[in-house]
């Protein structure tokens, strides 16, 4: 008898102590995600109280949006245009820091510094760099006999420009995660590959550290990829999503259609529409990085 | 031809000094151990064989070939890793292709999807499967060829290393501490194992540990090294038997063999105050006296006297404080008594007597004796003099 009471006992000790980070996790991540799943059934905006429950209207409209499609559009080719980049100079960066005996520390420090800094403010710094009768980069390219450029201005350049500041400022955060794959890869397999004939850097690469970074690369292929699909404050502050919508993202069409249009009801529904994108790539960082490789 | 000849091989990193003109000969076909506490350079000196590692100074020959400059996988050696190095990403038959697939296959050939595809990496595939089947089949791994080195146990993971390294058919097999992370019964299994494997295979063996008992049971020679030099090279029963330095007297044997100085006079051998009885021709100097715990033996307790019959011995009054029992023999740990006092071990079978513990358990004061065709004389630095002493009586008598 002593001993169930003594259990129970534990037992509500055990919900008390979970309790405040249970209460905290509803209040701040379920309870808005399920009202954001309630608001996208309504045509709730934000100018009057009254609302209506529409069904599945603000989905059904996205099919046939232009909006929604130029907005998806444009995501998919900025993600094509950042990710190659995010992935691969991180990785050649990491490798080539990783081989360097001296300024190791240094390299690592300068190269993380844009993680480091606020996107919003340097924004501003790359507008002034990128501007296209002044810029100091229009300047270079004109040196070289290029250009010019209007990098922020014209439409086809525009998300080219948004994927190399996103790629300043992502790069160093990248390159820090596969230093610490790198690091974790033991010595003597690099040396056994050697002994095994694999000395060639090719071989190198392809035989140990290609494999061995497995689940760190997936864990940056997803987080990137994440990033890529919220990109909003460079385009928020630089172009408005212009020249003619051609930046304008999905979540910064999110934003327009809530806190511009007043369009409350659809911009939940684009909302959940991008949580079910990240949850994704959530859900394929989750089955593969742990099998990826076994020590 | 030697197989494997080091010429005054150096190395240091920055000012530390960790191998000091190590010279060495390897014949084909012997198994010779590196043995010496950690740091004493036998670990670098194997890398600097295998060529992972540069020397500072001196030269390398395999066969009479310089190899001192030369790729690790130019040198027709394997290498067995401490904790074997196995790529984890690999199945147990990509891990033994390895070696194979890098010395047959062109390097287009093996770059991802080509692989797949190209004439030269199919070409080759039948033949490489083959060699890993024969090997595998030798070391009893071929059960286990679709499976990665996690779902493998420690042995088996052992076996694997020693199959990846054994299907390059290497002219020399280097192994570094390969058995140190087994338990101690799968440790003896291995080594057995491996003993085998040297001599059904006739391939040269330079096996790097810290353990003497693997040294001393599996080498031809064994080189004993100790501050980045080898202090000596000798068969394993020689180099217990016939130490040539009081380094190598105490590193080799367990338990560990009593040193203790002693002055060498015209008026025969002192141990401070005590007079041995025992006299050195030529020696007029202080000596080191080493006596291994079997050749010492206990007075006044039946079934302990393991002199041959007609020995001379030396008696000496000695104070036990320890008894271990070791099952078929026992360790007496006491102390001389003389002036100074001298701590020493001594080993005596139990053969036939099983009383024996009883026996000493109750016994205090014994007295020990020495056999002095036993004794193994030491200069005061240490390194070995080639004398024996004699009992001062017959000496008197001859001359």
């Amino acid at each position: 008898m002593r001993v169930v009471s003594k259990e129970r006992a534990q037992a509500r000790l055990a919900y008390l102590l979970v309790l405040p980070a249970t209460l905290l996790i509803l209040l701040i991540y379920i309870l808005p995600i399920v009202t954001v799943f309630g608001i996208s059934f309504t045509d709730y905006s934000l100018v009057s109280d009254y609302y209506e429950f529409v069904g599945l209207q603000n989905y059904a409209q996205m099919l046939e949006d232009e909006a929604f499609g130029n907005a998806l559009r444009n995501t998919l080719i900025y993600a094509g245009l950042f990710l190659p980049g995010a992935f691969i100079i991180s990785l050649i960066l990491a490798i080539a820091i990783q081989e360097r005996k001296k300024f190791r520390s240094i390299l690592e420090v300068l190269y993380f510094l844009p993680v480091t800094s606020t996107l919003a403010a340097m924004a501003l710094v790359w507008a002034a760099l990128m501007d296209s009768n002044q810029g100091v980069i229009n300047l270079w390219a004109a040196a070289l006999g290029a250009g010019p450029f209007n990098w922020l201005g014209s439409e086809n350049l525009v998300l080219v420009s948004m994927a190399l500041i996103s790629l300043w400022s992502v790069i160093g955060f990248n390159m820090v995660l596969f230093l610490a794959g790198l690091t974790a890869i033991p010595v003597n397999l690099y040396e056994a590959a050697a002994i095994d004939g694999a000395d060639h850097p090719v071989d190198k690469f392809l035989r140990v550290t290609w494999p061995m970074l497995g689940p760190t690369s997936m864990f940056v292929a997803v987080t990137s990829s994440i990033t890529a699909f919220k990109l909003f404050d460079t385009v928020a502050i630089l172009t408005q999503g212009g020249p003619d919508r051609s930046s304008e993202v999905f979540l910064y069409l999110t934003f327009l259609e809530g806190f511009e249009y007043f369009n409350m009801g659809y911009s939940a529904a684009l909302s959940l529409v991008f949580l079910g994108i990240i949850f994704v790539f959530a859900l394929i960082q989750a089955l593969f990085v742990d099998r990826n490789v076994q020590y | 031809m030697s197989r494997l000849t080091l010429r005054n091989i150096g190395k240091s990193f920055g000012d530390t000094e960790v191998l000091k003109a190590i010279t060495l000969d390897v014949e084909d076909g012997e198994f010779l151990s590196l043995v010496g506490q950690s740091g004493c350079g036998k670990s670098t000196l194997l890398r600097i064989i295998s060529g992972l590692e540069a020397p500072s100074s001196g030269e390398i020959l395999m066969q009479g070939q310089t190899v001192t400059h030369l790729a690790p996988k130019q040198r027709n050696i394997a290498m067995v890793f401490q904790d074997y190095a196995l790529y984890p990403h690999m199945s147990v038959a990509e891990n033994m292709a390895m070696p194979l697939i890098m010395a047959q296959v062109p390097m287009y050939a093996r770059l991802p999807l080509v692989r797949r595809v190209a004439p030269a990496a199919r070409r080759h595939k039948p033949n490489i499967d083959a060699q890993i089947d024969t090997v595998a089949k030798q070391l009893r791994i071929d059960h286990l060829l679709a499976r990665k080195p996690a779902q493998l146990s420690g042995g088996q993971r052992q076996r694997v290393a020693l199959g990846r390294a054994l299907v390059r058919n290497p002219g020399i097999f280097l192994m570094d501490e390969p058995l140190s992370n087994l338990d101690a019964k799968l440790r003896v299994e291995v080594r057995r194992e491996i003993s085998e494997l040297h001599a059904s295979s006739g391939l040269t063996f330079v096996y790097v540990t810290h353990d003497q008992t693997e040294a001393m049971t599996m080498s031809d020679r064994v080189a004993l090294m100790q501050g980045g030099s080898i202090l000596q090279v000798a068969a394993p029963n020689s180099l217990y038997t016939n130490p040539a330095s009081v380094d190598v007297a105490r590193f080799i044997g367990s338990p560990q063999i009593n040193i203790f100085p002693v002055q060498s006079r015209a008026t025969g051998l002192h141990l401070g105050d005590t007079n041995l009885g025992l006299i050195l021709e030529g020696a007029d100097a202080d000596l080191q006296i080493g006596l291994r715990p079997e050749a010492l033996s206990l007075q006044g307790v039946s079934g302990l006297s393991s002199h041959p019959p007609g020995a001379v011995v030396i008696t000496l009054p000695f104070d036990k404080h320890m008894v271990e029992d070791l099952g078929p023999e026992v360790l007496i740990h006491g102390r001389l008594d003389a002036e100074p006092e001298i701590d020493l071990r001594i080993r005596a079978q139990k053969a036939k007597d099983y009383g024996l513990t009883d026996q000493l358990a109750k016994a205090r004061r014994l007295n020990v004796t020495i056999d002095p065709t036993q004794l193994l004389v030491f200069d005061a630095g240490g390194r070995r003099l080639h004398i024996t002493p004699r009992m001062m009586r017959t000496t008197s008598e001859v001359s």
